[in-house]
């Protein structure tokens, strides 16, 4: 599924809830469902500089697509990096780059988080296109 | 009147509690970080905004002297609040940090050397630590700390102790931000009194807790803040004894803190203007004699019996409730002669601010949710790292309660964090 594709399919998602309390139980659930990583993944070097909350991120590709595992200690905090997970997984670094997130804005998280996690949630979308541009610069060499 | 009458009554004269954040009524609950403040603050910061504006001390028109007999009638009133000897002693300063800073800059210059050790309580704030790093470095001199028990409390025991010919301060903390325990500051300085030690007192959260008498104290130091007692922000108040500020070189040097100057060569003007440089938020700072009067006004009589016994009531549901009705809790900071969780009747030496964390659940995503919920309150380091550090934790969730909360909305919390709780477990 293309990026925009399975961000449409996000709003969707979102879009039957209400009540802010429910789309976070949502986003607490789908952190709490996020598949857990390797204890030895998480090491200073995959910290996302930027959280207030301590987040690893970790990227790898096969056959030109990256996949991404994540995990924080704070369950919110994963939730809505499992949203992001979700959209940049299996694409290619160049889809990744030229991609728009405009799904945050649309299901309203932004708005809806404290200041310090807003940044939090900008440091791990940068971080992620990072990581796409590393890979890319890989490709053409 | 009944207690809950008093009590909504106060509530009645803050605007800002009347407010719905996130669609619920706002439950305010961050006052260790900043208090609201009430009609007659807000009133006098509008009519000087509007209407008494002009700069103190300097010209010759109507309008220059009321603004000036406003903000030195403000010192007068702190002066008064603190039993402080006489206006020269009372110095304002942009809040507790600047008035930290002034004193570890410019006594430290002048009575310390290479080798010579700065004492500082372990549950310090960062406000009451860096400012004696960056000191003690430019000095070469060391810093020691007087350590806390498992509870939280100082070890005033190990004081004496500590304090050998090397040592020249001790700053201290009045009401830890983390614990909320008053500690035994007259004490402290008793101690530190019998080597010749002058102490500086961190009042950031003692002021607004503590009838503070600087004589009776006998501090040579105490340092506040306005904003946290009801009053403006970006204005603190340092307290000191004459004998140190005459002798202290200036911190700043600008306009106002003059005597007369020369390319070459400036004399000071005498205390308390010499640590006054440039114009002062004079607005801010006039906005102390409203502040205070309030605050005075919530301790005395028959409101001030009332707003004791309901901060009583709400420190004793809510250690009971934390630990009890939430489960899983662990309070950081217990009142003394209390060693577990259970419920006691004696409230001690605890205000009502209750650092918690909750096992399994991270401290912001509680804090998220609270938002959501209407309820204010701080999450994380709380500007004291090495404290938590030796907690053990590396994030807390504080409340802190001012005279205008209620029990309701403690009990309003107690549910809040219930439904957090599940929410996330």
């Amino acid at each position: 599924m293309k990026i925009n594709e399975i961000q449409n399919q996000i709003i969707e998602e979102f879009s039957i809830f209400t009540d802010w309390m429910d789309k976070y139980q949502y986003i607490i659930d789908l952190g709490k469902n996020l598949p857990i990583i390797d204890e030895a993944d998480k090491k200073d070097e995959n910290l996302i500089k930027g959280c207030q909350s301590r987040v690893w991120l970790i990227c790898s590709e096969k056959d030109g697509k990256l996949f991404f595992k994540a995990d924080s200690d704070a369950i919110i905090t994963k939730g809505i990096i499992s949203l992001l997970i979700r959209v940049y997984n299996e694409q290619t670094p160049k889809d990744i780059l030229d991609s728009n997130l405009h799904f945050i804005d649309a299901i309203g998280l932004k708005a809806n988080l404290s200041p310090t996690r807003a940044n939090g949630l900008v440091s791990m979308i940068k971080q992620i296109k990072i990581y796409a541009l590393a890979f890319a610069e890989k490709d053409v060499k | 009147m009944e207690t809950k009458n008093i009590v909504e009554n106060i509530r009645k004269k803050f605007p800002a509690l009347a407010q719905q954040m996130n669609g619920q009524p706002l439950i305010y609950l961050d006052n260790a970080a900043t208090s609201q403040k009430p009609l007659e603050v807000l009133e006098l910061l509008d009519k000087m905004n509007a209407k008494v504006n002009a700069n103190v001390h300097r010209a010759m028109y109507q309008l220059s002297d009321e603004a000036t007999g406003l903000y030195e009638g403000a010192r007068e009133r702190v002066r008064q609040f603190i039993n402080a000897p006489d206006r020269e002693n009372i110095i304002y300063t942009s809040g507790t940090t600047a008035s930290i800073n002034l004193v570890a800059a410019s006594f430290c210059q002048k009575y310390l050397m290479k080798g010579d050790v700065i004492v500082i309580t372990a549950d310090s704030h960062h406000s009451n630590i860096v400012p004696w790093q960056l000191a003690a470095e430019r000095i070469g001199a060391e810093i020691r700390i007087l350590p806390i028990d498992g509870r939280g409390a100082l070890r005033i025991d190990m004081l004496d102790k500590m304090l050998d010919s090397k040592v020249k301060i001790v700053a201290a903390t009045h009401i830890s931000n983390v614990l909320g325990i008053v500690n035994p500051v007259d004490k402290i300085v008793q101690i530190a009194h019998n080597h010749n030690i002058p102490v500086l007192i961190d009042g950031a959260q003692g002021i607004v807790h503590v009838h503070v008498d600087v004589q009776k104290m006998d501090c040579d130091f105490y340092a506040f803040s306005a904003h946290k007692i009801y009053g403006a922000t970006g204005v603190g108040i340092l307290y000191g004894k004459s004998r140190y500020l005459n002798e202290m070189p200036p911190y700043m040097g600008g306009g106002d803190m003059v005597g007369t100057v020369t390319y070459q060569k400036t004399s000071y003007a005498p205390l308390p203007l010499k640590f006054e440089a440039g114009t002062p938020n004079f607005i801010g700072a006039s906005a102390l004699k409203p502040a205070l009067d309030f605050a005075a006004s919530v301790r005395e009589g028959e409101v001030g019996e009332a707003v004791k016994a309901s901060e009583q009531e709400i420190i004793k549901y809510m250690l009971n409730a934390l630990p009890n009705e939430i489960g899983e809790v662990e309070v950081y900071g217990l009142p003394e002669g209390k060693v577990s969780s259970q419920a006691s009747d004696d409230t001690g030496d605890k205000i009502p601010l209750f650092s918690f964390n909750i096992k399994g659940c991270n401290a912001g995503d509680v804090a998220q949710l609270l938002d959501k919920m209407g309820i204010a309150v701080r999450t994380g380091l709380m500007c004291a790292e090495p404290l938590l550090n030796s907690l053990g934790v590396t994030s807390v969730i504080r409340a802190s309660f001012a005279p205008y909360n209620t029990l309701d909305e403690a009990k309003k919390f107690i549910e809040c964090v219930k439904r957090a709780k599940k929410m996330l477990m």
